[in-house]
């Protein structure tokens, strides 16, 4: 008897159970796309350390050091900010208007716990995976101030970089309730960043560049690079981790991420051939570092258009992306401003020019599915959208931006002295030397 | 002519470079090297200060004429110190130089300097 009420009450409780879990259930974890994106956030990751090798090898040898660790902070800060309260809000719902989104159970990632998202993936690992973008995007920007700021003012500078301009336009553009996100019939399109990475990052690279003024010595003083072969290794390294970026970005494994993978190798390889070709018919040699700009400008106008261009639409972005950008370089050269490592020039360019460009190459079945969302959606509306969102963006991320570069400069101090620039940022920022085993010791 | 050698802290390099420009003396040669005068070292290394035998100076080669060398001096005297001298600050040496050609002209002696 008792052993019967027993079994019945187990029963009865495991139903309930059932009942109440039901709707969770439903989704499996659809282990291929899991595994896929697991992948996809290593490779992000991996350009990292990508970036930091391509701007190393850019400045001269007492800041190579110093260069890196701009990179390799943001790992830190924003590895540890993103779990912290990032995610919470870029991701929660709308909050103060839109303007940001905020769910206090997104902090720390306490609610996703166990969360599968309708993709099949646990949101453990889209979380990681947008925390990977939060950390390269800042990391982006330190090359138009490299080799003239303090340590502490670009720490305090990225921290408050993510909270105020990234998780902001971030929530626009990727949150299912963000604005951007749906503007017209299908949203705006940013496939993989070319709004929330690219111009964001490009455009506050040349608001501080501006602010902070040109290194000691610029133009007159010439500053070579100290190791081409440190950034040609991280260009090519940046390439491969580009497959996770925007064949990651489908949030699947599927048709789309064949697509984009496809797309983004077609449009970096146009990119390099093209800036080969404008320098060997310019200079009468193609250079190595010409080569890796023309590497980065095709992979970040293609990154806004990887999950709707054709591949022969990828092939011309990509080859144009570096005529913009050897353009607005030699603007630079004539304006006489110092974005050392030209973070506006390529990013924020390419970026502007992926995300307008792009209009031009969406594939029919994409524009007719639009059309079926609202009566006769044509390539001009979807122009309208994307320079709007290009607008907004280009605005906020300059205006919050110059803001927060007046605030840290003035507060905590953001550029480096004479004495330290002079010294080297190694020396004085970290007390080390790059090359130092160079030396016998 | 004279050949000045520079033995300085890397750290001011620059400095020393601005310094000789202002004094119009601009050619010269730079080269990395390690040694140890009177100055122990130290050094970061996983949080532990370490002193390392040999220390990474900057060695600048300057070959001039007489008129030159007070100028050259003053230059690296005044630009390389730390604050008002530390020990590493480093040394000048200055030697008797016998002869100086140029290689594009085979031009031989002051002029060629």
């Amino acid at each position: 008897m008792f052993r019967q009420k027993w079994k019945t009450g187990v029963f009865f409780a495991l139903s309930l159970f059932a009942s109440r879990f039901a709707f969770a259930e439903e989704i499996q974890i659809d282990t291929g796309t899991t595994a896929w994106m697991l992948t996809s956030t290593a490779l992000v990751l991996l350009m990292v350390p990508g970036l930091a090798l391509f701007y190393a090898g850019l400045v001269r040898t007492k800041n190579v050091l110093a260069t890196m660790m701009h990179s390799f902070a943001a790992m830190a800060i924003v590895g540890v900010l993103w779990v912290v309260c990032g995610y919470a809000l870029a991701f929660g719902p709308n909050v103060l208007g839109g303007w940001i989104g905020w769910n206090p159970q997104l902090l720390f990632l306490k609610g996703i716990d166990e969360t599968i998202m309708s993709a099949g993936v646990p949101e453990y690992v889209f979380a990681m995976f947008q925390g990977k973008f939060a950390i390269i995007t800042p990391a982006l920007i330190a090359g138009a101030f490299a080799e003239r700021v303090k340590f502490k003012g670009y720490c305090i500078y990225i921290t408050l970089w993510i909270l105020l301009i990234y998780c902001p336009v971030c929530h626009w553009v990727w949150a299912s309730d963000g604005y951007l996100f749906n503007l017209g019939a299908k949203g705006a399109i940013d496939f993989a960043g070319g709004t929330v990475v690219h111009i964001t990052a490009g455009v506050s690279a040349l608001v501080a560049a501006l602010y902070l003024g040109a290194r000691k010595g610029y133009p007159l003083t010439a500053m070579h690079p100290n190791n081409l072969v440190m950034t040609m290794l991280g260009a090519g390294l940046l390439w491969v981790g580009w497959f996770g970026f925007n064949a990651g970005s489908s949030i699947a494994s599927n048709l789309d991420t064949a697509r984009a993978l496809t797309v983004t190798q077609a449009a970096a390889a146009a990119g390099a051939l093209s800036w080969m070709l404008i320098e060997g018919v310019k200079h009468g040699k193609a250079t190595s570092l010409g080569f890796s700009s023309g590497i980065l400008a095709g992979l970040v106008a293609i990154t806004p258009a990887a999950g709707v261009v054709t591949p022969m639409g990828a092939i011309i972005l990509g080859f144009l992306a570096s005529f913009v950008c050897y353009i607005s370089i030699g603007i630079k050269t004539k304006l006489g401003y110092d974005d050392s490592l030209d973070v506006f020039g390529i990013h924020g360019m390419a970026g502007i020019f992926g995300a307008i460009g792009l209009v031009f190459f969406i594939r029919p079945s994409w524009m007719a599915d639009a059309a079926s969302i609202k009566e006769g959606w044509n390539m001009m509306s979807q122009l309208l959208v994307q320079l709007q969102a290009v607008g907004i963006t280009i605005l906020y991320a300059g205006v919050a931006s110059f803001i927060l570069v007046v605030f840290v400069d003035k507060v905590f101090g953001f550029r480096a002295n004479r004495r330290e620039e002079m010294a080297g940022l190694d020396e004085t920022m970290h007390g080390e030397q790059g090359y130092g085993l160079i030396n016998l010791n | 002519m004279k050949l000045i050698t520079a033995i300085i802290q890397p750290d001011k390099l620059d400095e020393v470079r601005e310094a000789l420009h202002a004094a119009e003396i601009t050619r010269v040669t730079v080269s990395r090297c390690t040694g140890r005068g009177h100055q122990a070292g130290e050094e970061l290394y996983r949080g532990q200060s370490v002193v390392p035998t040999l220390i990474p100076k900057v060695r600048i080669d300057i070959a001039c004429n007489e008129e030159y060398v007070d100028a050259a001096i003053n230059a690296i005297l005044k630009s390389a110190r730390h604050g008002d001298g530390k020990i590493g600050d480093g040394k000048i040496f200055v030697t008797a130089l016998e002869r100086c050609i140029r290689i594009r002209t085979g031009e031989s002696g002051g002029v060629a300097i």
